[in-house]
């Protein structure tokens, strides 16, 4: 008899919460169901028009964070002037309380994105499923969480039930080795990985990412790393838990204290992918040969070296992508074979779940340090919660940035989405740490920029698109 | 979830490849607590110029395509946020079908939930469907059951669909009633759970 091919880490996290089978579905449970005021109202309404409870509410953790302005919170949400948005966000007061959910409302210093509020309470632990109704809940995955994006028929079907059905996605590991030259980073691989495989390359798979220079990463990089996953279309990131994650998680608050972190950690260390595991997919990227990138169009394969040109439709093969690429340039105002670091910018934005944590902040201030944002360039930064607003104060980067001359504003999505009052006007060119350069995503007519936050940093002192190494 | 058995509709063309969530509704219509009423955002910026005017070159404002129940995309349709206003909006406005190549995972999973058929079919299929509702004639027939879209012409193509899926579809039935007939075997698995795991329980 042959002997059993290993398993990967996501076939682990699968068969360790596999509840049932049922007509050929697996009803499998989740450990964590994080939500927010906007993909939730619609859910709620659908459990008490059938007089459903909400199942583990103790499970279950809220937070504001899309609609939520990003200056005066502490008014608190009586004072958002938008009536729609006011009422989204009182009608999760509503739900929360109702349903006794935990709940960290807008201006809690605990509130914030809720992809840098589970992991820094220690909500997101190794081997658990978790689910939101967001599709950058992928970011979760840098624990060793199997974190899916849902939407709000699933969020219903999560609360009534806390489990999900779903069908088993396949195994697709990307190595990522060598060292990164100074200046690149997490940032710079995930782009790198979805200018490789396209937007779809993804589709029906879950990535673990592995290799050296995803062991050498922060757990912040690797949250970045994880949280662009859903933009290659992946349908989660992981990253296997080492001392990196143990380290991280120990002491936050509602990480394991005591006798019940010893119980817990020979179960983390379980959650690792078998040396003879079968893929159904690879892919080996060299860290070493990545310069700092920026997205050049409207989708966030369209990626270049800082150094490198505006391609030309020509380049492209499928008739598809070329009427693609056509359009993207008028939409970003850009010509074939430009420079990429002629590009104007009029806004800066540092900020969303991809990098706004303080490892992110802290590297975007030592770019800062001692300069100024060039004239006529609206740069600003925008803590991914409270939490990490306050230790940015307690290290003073916020006098940093301010006397750089960027904004220095309160938690939440703020300009990685044009919902809330923070929207890039029609028109203007932004440099963003955010996920997505769609056409319209930061405010109607806006051109978005992917990068790091080292690259928009580079780029609001410059004024344009901007090499970071000039400024290291 | 509304069940889909058996579509004859005007099919429309939108041969655009990796239309995201944000162009199918744009985030200034998410401040909502409905589901109805979202067809007025769908695909807002592409129907609607700067001044709020409709854009008579769009495919959807054409005077042939009104009443379009069928949506014939380019590839990877669906992709990024997982709104699932996406569907509610494609639904609002009439939409119950769309063709495509392929569709993003979670826009794909979210159109089950409501009733809202994703058809995959082949590359020169897709482009043969184009073509026919770029003509003069655009109804086709979708028949779920049968797993056929009969293009204007009368071409016929299968499609392969997932069997749960669609047995669901075609009845319209409730997931969450459907899961809750499995809450023995839920209530056992958290039993055991809170026993291997305890630290969990006391978050
Ligand atoms: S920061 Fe952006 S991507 Fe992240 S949860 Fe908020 S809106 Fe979504």
């Amino acid at each position: 008899m042959r002997p059993m091919p290993g398993k990967t880490l996501y076939d682990k996290i699968w068969d360790a919460h596999f509840v049932a089978d049922q007509d050929g579905e697996s009803i499998f449970y989740i450990d964590l169901h994080l939500i927010h005021e906007v993909t939730t109202p619609q859910a709620f309404a659908g459990l008490r028009a059938a007089k459903r409870p909400v199942r583990r509410p103790d499970r279950t953790l809220a937070v504001a964070d899309h609609n939520v302005p990003t200056e005066g919170q502490g008014l608190g949400v009586a004072a958002v002037s938008d009536d729609e948005a006011r009422l989204q966000l009182q009608t999760l007061e509503r739900n929360v309380k109702d349903y006794g959910i935990e709940f960290f409302p807008m201006g809690d210093v605990r509130n914030g994105i809720v992809h840098v509020v589970g992991p820094e309470q220690g909500r997101t632990q190794p081997g658990m499923t978790i689910v939101c109704g967001d599709s950058h809940t992928s970011t979760h995955g840098a624990f060793g969480a199997l974190a899916q994006g849902i939407g709000t028929s699933e969020v219903e079907h999560v609360l009534a039930t806390q489990t999900l059905r779903q069908k088993k996605s396949k195994n697709f590991r990307v190595t990522i080795d060598g060292e990164p030259i100074p200046g690149v980073g997490a940032k710079d691989y995930a782009l790198a990985v979805i200018g490789a495989i396209g937007t779809a390359g993804g589709t029906g798979s879950v990535i673990e990412y592995a290799g050296s220079a995803v062991r050498a990463l922060s757990m912040e990089g690797r949250m970045t790393l994880c949280n662009l996953t859903i933009e290659a279309g992946a349908r989660a990131g992981l990253v296997a838990p080492d001392e990196t994650t143990f380290e991280y998680l120990k002491g936050r608050p509602a990480a394991p204290k005591g006798g019940a972190w010893e119980m817990a950690l020979p179960y983390w260390k379980t959650f690792f992918s078998d040396d003879d595991a079968v893929w159904d997919r690879e892919l080996h990227i060299d860290a070493s040969k990545i310069a700092p990138l920026v997205t050049w169009g409207t989708s966030p394969e369209d990626v270049v070296a800082v150094d490198g040109v505006v391609p030309s439709p020509e380049a492209f093969e499928s008739p598809d992508k070329r009427a693609a690429v056509t359009k993207a340039l008028a939409y970003m105002g850009l010509e074939p074979g430009q420079p990429i670091a002629d590009a104007k910018v009029d806004v800066v934005f540092i900020g969303s779940c991809t990098n706004s944590r303080i490892e992110d902040l802290r590297a975007a201030a030592k770019i800062a340090e001692g300069r100024q944002v060039a004239a006529g360039v609206r740069a600003m930064v925008v803590p991914g919660s409270g939490l990490v607003r306050e230790q940015a104060e307690d290290e003073g980067l916020d006098q940093i940035f301010l006397a750089a001359g960027f904004e220095w504003r309160e938690p939440g999505c703020s300009m990685c989405l044009g919902m809330n009052p923070d929207k890039a006007p029609p028109g203007q060119r932004v440099a963003s740490t955010s996920n997505r350069n769609f056409e319209g995503r930061q405010g109607p007519g806006a051109r978005t920029h992917l990068m790091s936050p080292v690259m928009a940093a580079a780029a609001a002192i410059a004024g344009h698109i901007a090499d970071v190494r000039a400024f290291l | 979830m509304q069940a889909f058995t058996r579509l004859d509709a005007k099919a429309a063309p939108l041969p655009q490849a990796n239309i995201d969530t944000d162009q199918i509704i744009p985030a200034q219509f998410l401040k909502t607590v409905e589901r109805e009423g979202l067809g007025r955002g769908l695909f807002f910026a592409m129907r609607f110029d700067a001044q709020g005017n409709e854009r008579p070159d769009f495919v959807l404002n054409r005077p042939e395509y009104k009443g379009a129940g069928v949506l014939v995309a380019g590839d990877n349709f669906g992709c990024g946020s997982s709104r699932e206003h996406a569907p509610w909006a494609l639904m609002d406005f009439g939409i119950r079908c769309v063709i495509s190549t392929s569709f993003a995972d979670i826009f794909y999973n979210n159109c089950f939930q409501n009733g809202l058929l994703p058809v995959v079919l082949k590359a020169d299929e897709v482009q043969a469907l184009m073509e026919e509702a770029k003509g003069g004639n655009h109804v086709a027939s979708i028949d779920l059951e049968a797993q056929t879209v009969v293009a204007p012409s009368g071409r016929t193509f299968t499609f392969e669909i997932d069997a749960q899926r669609k047995a669901k579809m075609l009845q319209g039935l409730d997931a969450i009633g459907e899961t809750l007939r499995a809450a023995p075997d839920i209530d056992v698995y958290e039993m055991r759970q809170a026993l291997a795991k305890p630290w969990l329980e006391e978050a």
